[in-house]
């Protein structure tokens, strides 16, 4: 969604006839209240967490001056007693299980989108409803039933036994299978939705043209279905990749201590171990993770709806 | 029928599937007769009876519900008319914020939370005020789910034929009867539709909660965090299911909403 003024031209009719003053006066009443809100709870915080984490960890928790990078150095594997591969280990990890669980998501839903747009009529909604229910449906409780789904008893963890993956009674989890599971299996309409989007407008007279003109299949989704679902495509990516990679929920449930990610470490900080500038510094490390993101999504030069 | 549509029917059948596995297996264990383990050993409608002498879950959905209600009230109020003054006037800083207002859609969950958390706590230390418990976790709701209504509403508006605007101020209706009798009724599908997302966004969040409620506070994500940290019971899924139903709910009455196509509308 770029953003355009309002254009008289175009019959912005409230705005048509106003001062400047006037503009003001009736943006204060109308956009006042969640500007206020949203500066005090979401912009002040954001700057906060930025300012903290170049602070000094106090002696009760808290934070104290002076300023200094030493949080910085710590998630870059410089720490007080020499190199340390945790911390820079855990931003790899979590960069790696992102990107990963964006590329899983992205093989999934291509089939899946591609499928509910060749439905007819009705049975459209009724496909493209049934991925946005999990989509609605709570993250903790979908997480959790895949401890069930993965226990010694479950009919995976029998078959994955008889296939001589594991030793009978294990279950399959805590681990990095079964983190990768829980977020392909949590974020696929995140990349579905967008992506459909995309391919229910696909003018198929062009690969129709491509065909006839001899192109080989692999050519005609390539040279012209692939641009045309392009802006989905990055919408999905960026959706799936940014949430999972500053996942909490996910990784706590299904992983272990050698699983843990971003949010993970973020948590730890600010409950048990009362870090508070290095918490904020991985924190920052997030953001810029995020604006980056926010950057490509906003960029993607398309106006179209995303389910968001 | 040729092979390649059959395959795709087929990948989409284990993808639809893959999707349910774990709606489905919490609803089933639901019913299981077993106390401890993931062996099934009978049906048994024991746990939904437990679960509604349960206190604490009792309290549990009743702070969910007034969260849910009080953040959804306050957002779709300040995010409808942040939507309309975001599309119709200007004023400096505006493309900025108009941005500012993905960052909660993109934004980890742990991130807002610890924010937040941090800044509630500077400003206890300050005034004393801002104790942790239902009141913070309405702040914080609030945060998160203003953006997702403006954005809901200024789509829906951004679709509007201005000219029924222009007609009624053409006829002599001042600019404020003009957004009331026209421009709201116009965009209220949009409205109701923010509302559902923000309150079921509400219902299903369990880590901005967490991190911001105080004791007396628990809502249920928190206490199925808690009870799934010692080992899932079944009456977890009995809970569980409630709040899946509710989701399925919520989301064929926002897809109907959304088919709704008020007079005027471009779309």
């Amino acid at each position: 969604m770029t953003e355009t003024p309002p254009n008289p031209a175009r019959g912005f009719l409230f705005g048509q006839r106003l001062s400047r003053t006037g503009h003001w006066v009736r943006s204060a009443f109308f956009s006042g209240p969640a500007v206020l809100w949203l500066t005090f709870l979401l912009l002040v915080p954001l700057l906060l967490i930025v300012g903290i984490s170049f602070m000094t960890r106090g002696e009760y928790g808290g934070v104290e001056f002076p300023l200094t990078l030493d949080s910085y150095k710590r998630l870059a594997g410089f720490g007080e007693l020499g190199f340390d591969n945790l911390y820079p280990l855990i931003l790899l990890r979590s960069l790696a299980l992102g990107a990963g669980t964006a590329a899983l998501c992205l093989l999934a839903a291509l089939p899946l989108a591609f499928f509910i747009a060749r439905l007819p009529g009705w049975w459209r909604h009724v496909g493209l409803t049934l991925v946005v229910v999990p989509f609605w449906t709570n993250l903790l409780i979908r997480t959790y039933a895949w401890q069930i789904l993965l226990a010694p008893e479950s009919g995976l963890a029998r078959l994955a036994h008889s296939l001589g993956f594991v030793a009978a009674g294990e279950p399959l989890y805590p681990g990095v299978f079964a983190v990768m599971l829980g977020m392909v299996c949590d974020f696929l309409p995140f990349m579905t939705l967008p992506l459909y989007a995309s391919v229910e407008k696909i003018d198929w007279t062009l690969a129709e043209a491509a065909a006839d003109l001899g192109a080989d299949r692999c050519s005609v989704f390539r040279h012209a279905l692939l641009p045309q679902i392009t802006p989905g495509l990055v919408a999905g990516l960026v959706l799936v990749f940014l949430p999972a990679t500053g996942q909490f929920v996910i990784p706590d449930l299904l992983g272990g201590a050698k699983t843990a990610m971003l949010g993970n470490v973020i948590q730890q900080q600010f409950a048990s171990s009362r870090d508070w500038p290095f918490g904020a510094a991985i924190s920052t490390a997030a953001l810029l993770l995020v604006t980056a993101g926010m950057w490509i999504y906003l960029r993607r030069g398309s106006k179209e709806e995303s389910p968001l | 029928m040729n092979r390649r549509s059959w395959t795709l029917n087929l990948a989409a059948a284990v993808l639809y599937a893959f999707l349910y596995a774990p709606i489905v297996v919490v609803i089933v264990y639901s019913f299981n007769s077993a106390r401890f383990g993931g062996a099934w050993t009978g049906f048994t409608t024991e746990w939904y009876r437990t679960l509604l002498s349960n206190s604490t879950a009792l309290a549990a959905a009743k702070n969910t519900l007034l969260l849910g209600v009080f953040s959804t009230v306050i957002s779709t109020v300040l995010g409808t008319l942040l939507a309309f003054g975001l599309s119709r006037y200007q004023f400096p800083g505006r493309g900025l914020f108009a941005r500012l207002l993905f960052v909660p859609v993109f934004i980890p969950d742990v991130v807002l939370a610890v924010a937040l958390l941090l800044t509630y706590s500077l400003v206890r230390s300050w005034t004393g005020f801002l104790e942790l418990g239902l009141g913070t976790m309405i702040l914080a709701h609030v945060t998160f789910q203003i953006p997702f209504v403006a954005i809901v509403v200024r789509s829906r508006l951004a679709g509007l034929d201005s000219s029924l605007e222009e007609a009624a101020r053409d006829l002599g209706a001042s600019e404020w009867r003009t957004f009331r009798h026209v421009t709201l009724p116009l965009i209220l599908p949009g409205v109701l539709a923010g509302a559902m997302l923000a309150f079921t966004l509400s219902l299903d969040d369990f880590v901005v909660s967490f991190f911001t409620s105080g004791p007396g506070s628990t809502t249920l994500p928190i206490l199925i965090y808690s009870s799934v940290k010692r080992g899932i019971t079944p009456d977890i899924n009995a809970l569980s299911t409630f709040i899946i139903l509710a989701s399925i709910g919520g989301t064929v009455l926002v897809a109907l909403l959304q088919h709704l196509r008020a007079p005027g509308s471009r779309r």
